[in-house]
């Protein structure tokens, strides 16, 4: 090893060092990885800082509600206790992609952070096509000081505890404020002009002698009913139900609503889809950076620019990362992100290089190609956590981790083992992993599916059920709740077997007055 | 890259959502620190508390499935013994792992987190007031404070400003052009390597050229008489908020050590009380049981004697001290009296007169405490003697306790809004 291209010595660090940390690992990530990212911005704060940006759900900048501050309060007990540290980094999706880093850590601490967030996480960000399509890292920042202004503003004007309370409402929603599929905003305003094109076409066609000519009473009702009828349609049509996105249909159609109110809905409903794709990318994207960071480490060890004392320090850090308690472990608590998606991205890497036989069967497309990085690449690119899950996951890590798949009906008082780490289980178990980072699998299925315009104004939401998984009742109701005081008026929810059509429950909700 | 220093960013970004976070859980957590309060000694008040709150309102709702409905598959690792097709038995049926679904991962009633000692005693004190506070503010409570007043010409030698003065003198002698010492020195060197070359014209010129220098150099002292500023004090009027608190009581035999307990955490919420509101609490304790005397704190509560009980001797040496010690204009004076009721019959004439008369007049706010009596409550010697006072003095107060965890309460209603209107 040559002593002159260390980069530091011992655990002190300063910012020339972070500059020179940077440089160093950018060249690995870019040349060797061949990583692609925003241009980075390193943040030094203290760990104060960081639980006040753990509590503002990670965002450097956040409008105020008490639903922070009890997670800060709740954070920082846990902090006190030593029942849980703090992570090392915090990220954020933006162009430039801001990473935190904490003054406490070691040099070689900043090191891993820095190949972790400012090149992992900010690879995975600007490559994944779930960020592609739906968050604008250029934006982010000044939505977010526009969301805090714009919601201060409105406590000075409106009171706190109305702006409070619709924020409330507002949260309660968040996991219905996603759009799924497709961008909305075009068809949104397709929509529109769809409707005044029909509006247009009524105006055109009305012809105001119709309304002199005499006729018989009857005749006349029934044509002033028709015609409400098909205002009514027209009305509806323009609702384009069923909806699943709840908070963009009540920010758009509720009729209540202050246009203040509306615009609140939709800086939540927009913060709500820009978590999503974390969401679903989660074991990815933590595997994306683990991964990466252990790639660089190890490449910086091996060009000597760290000696065996940081490579050490790392190495404990690291695995103290990825470990996986087994299920009947106290320590258990789900299958750990970080753990199980180094350990794919290992593994891919491995079939790419070295494949053995079941992976020239399981893998014909890439095993033995010799190209890990570019395998990898494109995985991170195109994947989500489910699709990856399905596409990459391995007979031999289910092997190594011991996976199996238990079965649970809410009537039995049995669970069984329905498959184990063998020949005829891989692909069950595969299968039922993959579908457990389904969020549209692992979140309850509601649309909006009717609305009474003409009468009551009453709305009806349906919960789709599957497997019989009913809603928390209490839950529901309080939630139900929320939905009308934001509706207006009285909102109903369906649970519906999406197999039998059967109804299986029924709730009902009035806004408060 | 950029590298950016946050950390002398404002700290504590979170505090708005604290304080919005408190508020909503107001009734909740003042129920939490009440609790906390009768399960703990009035000692531990200080420091930050931690408080565990119950509630429903905490919980954000949202919709999310039944943790215990339906047919659900799951995938863990670490497998050891199980084989396809296993039956495993459920623990307890009482539905498992009930938090499951919630949001955030709190499915428990009970919440805990951490209040700062301020936050803690504002809530704590929340609704209590001082009787007649205002009054005497508005009277005269102030007293002179010396505050530092710019610099002066003029002072005593250690209040010399050094900074100052020596500001002033570089100013002078740059302006009046004093030689400095680097500059005399380069001159001398000039000269010395003018005489080793022999360049007469030169030595003459830096001989002539050194001697006005020297002159001016003994002309112009290095520090005069007018660079010297002293620091200046001032003195203004600041309002006192200094309190005396009385804390009178039996201790005769028949003051157990629960009595005296109880006593002891009444005087302590006092005094806790009484330093919220005034800068300093000065505390006297006055024991009495035939003869009264002032002691320290310690003897205070632990100190026995026995003998029978003459209340007015304890009177008369409160009056004794305030008369020596805390002339009314300048002390707020309260006055704690703990009691178990006894006095002897031939005394309370002179008692009640003494209270009436003398006592009551000076203090801000009189509180008789009856402790202990559970057998005939509130039908003691003193407490029939004190019924009359109630009613023509609105700064007396009494009330009973028996168990410690009714000191708050009556604490409360003591010094309470409620007592000031009613």
């Amino acid at each position: 090893m040559n002593p002159t291209r260390l980069l530091y010595r011992g655990s002190e660090w300063n910012f020339d060092l972070i500059r020179r940390l940077h440089d160093a690992i950018e060249e690995v990530a870019l040349d060797e990885l061949g990583l692609d990212v925003y241009h980075n911005q390193m943040e030094v704060i203290t760990s104060e800082q960081m639980l006040d940006a753990y509590a503002a759900i990670g965002m450097p900048l956040m409008y105020r509600h008490w639903s922070f501050g009890k997670k800060f309060a709740r954070e920082e007990l846990l902090y006190r206790k030593g029942a849980q540290s703090l992570a090392y980094e915090l990220v954020i999706n933006s162009d430039p992609c801001v990473s935190y880093i904490m003054e406490e850590n070691t040099a070689t601490m900043q090191a891993l952070v820095i190949a972790h967030a400012a090149f992992g996480h900010n690879h995975f960000f600007k490559n994944n096509q779930l960020f592609r399509q739906w968050t604008r890292a250029d934006r982010v920042l000044d939505e977010l000081t526009y969301a805090k202004n714009y919601l201060a503003e409105c406590e000075q004007r409106y009171g706190i505890e109305a702006v409070e309370s619709l924020l409330d409402s507002a949260h309660a929603l968040m996991s219905q404020g996603v759009d799924r599929y497709a961008p909305r905003r075009q068809s949104l305003a397709a929509q529109e002009q769809k409707a005044k094109a029909r509006r247009d076409h009524f105006e055109a066609n009305y012809n105001d002698l119709w309304r002199t000519v005499p006729s018989a009473r009857n005749a006349s009702d029934s044509e002033s009913v028709r015609e409400s009828n098909q205002k009514t349609q027209i009305e509806r049509a323009a609702l384009d139900l069923p909806r699943e996105n709840l908070l963009g249909f009540l920010a758009q159609h509720a009729l209540k609503l202050k246009d203040w109110q509306r615009e609140v809905l939709e800086i939540v409903r927009r913060l709500a889809q820009y978590f999503y794709p974390q969401r679903q990318t989660k074991l990815m994207n933590e595997g994306c950076a683990t991964f990466t960071h252990y790639e660089i480490m190890n490449r910086m060890y091996d060009r000597g620019q760290i000696d065996e004392g940081a490579m050490l320090e790392f190495l404990h850090m690291h695995s103290a990362v990825v470990t996986q308690p087994p299920f009947d472990s106290q320590a258990y608590s789900g299958i750990n992100p970080y753990a199980l998606g180094f350990a794919m991205m290992r593994d891919i890497q491995r079939i790419c290089d070295a494949p053995d036989d079941e992976d020239h069967q399981w893998f014909p497309e890439f095993a033995g190609n010799g190209d890990a990085m570019t395998t990898l690449r494109n995985a991170w690119a195109e994947f989500r956590d489910e699709s990856f899950v399905l596409q990459f996951l391995s007979p031999r890590l289910i092997r190594e981790m011991r996976l199996f798949l238990v079965g649970n009906r809410a009537e039995s008082r049995f669970v069984t083992v329905d498959a184990i780490h063998d020949d005829s289980g891989y692909r069950d178990i595969r299968r039922q992993l993959a579908s457990q980072y389904d969020l549209s699998n692992q979140e309850p299925d509601i649309e909006v599916t009717d609305c009474d315009l003409k009468g009551s104004r009453r709305l009806v939401l349906t919960h789709r059920v599957r497997n019989g998984k009913l809603l928390n009742k209490e839950e529901c109701n309080r939630t139900l709740r929320h939905v009308a005081n934001l509706w207006g008026y009285r909102v109903k929810m369906l649970e519906t077997d999406v197999d039998t059509g059967i109804t299986l429950d029924e709730f009902d909700a009035v806004p408060m007055p | 890259m950029h590298v950016i220093d946050r950390r002398r960013n404002p700290k504590s970004k979170s505090l708005g959502n604290r304080q919005r976070f408190l508020r909503r859980m107001k009734s909740h957590i003042r129920e939490a620190v009440n609790q906390s309060l009768r399960s703990r000694k009035i000692a531990d008040l200080e420091g930050s508390q931690e408080v565990s709150i119950r509630s429903k309102d905490l919980r954000e709702p949202s919709f999310h499935h039944d943790a215990g409905a339906g047919h659900r598959d799951y995938v863990l690792p670490g497998n050891q013994e199980y084989q396809q097709g296993d039956r495993i038995a459920k623990p307890d049926t009482s539905g498992g792992r009930g938090s499951k679904g919630s949001p955030d991962g709190d499915g428990e009633d009970h919440f805990s987190f951490v209040l700062t000692r301020d936050e803690f005693l504002n809530l704590f004190f929340e609704d209590l007031e001082l009787p007649n506070l205002a009054k005497k503010k508005l009277k005269s409570m102030t007293s002179p404070a010396r505050v530092r007043a710019g610099y002066s010409k003029e002072g005593a030698p250690q209040r010399m400003n050094l900074r100052q003065t020596m500001r002033r003198s570089l100013s002078r002698r740059i302006a009046l052009g004093r030689p400095s010492k680097s500059e005399m020195a380069e001159l001398e060197a000039l000269l010395h390597k003018a005489e080793l070359e022999a360049d007469d014209a030169e030595v003459k010129r830096i001989t002539s050229l050194l001697h006005s220098k020297r002159i001016r150099l003994q002309r112009v002292p290095y520090l005069d008489t007018v660079d010297l500023r002293y620091r200046q004090f001032e003195s203004v009027p600041r309002p006192t908020t200094q309190a005396v608190m009385f804390c009178l009581m039996d201790t005769s035999a028949s003051m157990t050590e629960e009595l005296k307990d109880l006593a002891k955490r009444f005087y302590m919420l006092l005094h806790l009380f009484l330093n919220r509101h005034y800068g300093a609490v000065e505390l006297v304790f006055i024991r009495h049981t035939y003869t009264a005397s002032e002691v320290d704190e310690d003897t205070f509560f632990h100190g026995r004697e026995t003998g029978g009980t003459i209340v007015s001797s304890a009177f008369e040496e409160m009056l004794k001290v305030i008369r020596d010690r805390y002339p009314v204009e300048d002390w707020n004076i309260y006055a704690a009296q703990v009691s178990d009721g006894h006095n002897f019959d031939y005394d309370m004439p002179h008692t009640l007169e003494l209270l009436e008369q003398h006592v009551l007049p000076l203090c801000q706010y009189y509180a008789y405490i009856e402790v202990g009596d559970e057998i005939f409550p509130g039908s003691s010697i003193l407490w029939e003697g004190y019924t009359p006072l109630t009613e023509r003095h609105k700064n007396f107060a009494r009330a009973e306790v028996i168990e410690a965890s009714e000191i708050f309460p009556v604490f409360h209603d003591l010094f309470g809004h409620a007592t000031l209107r009613g």
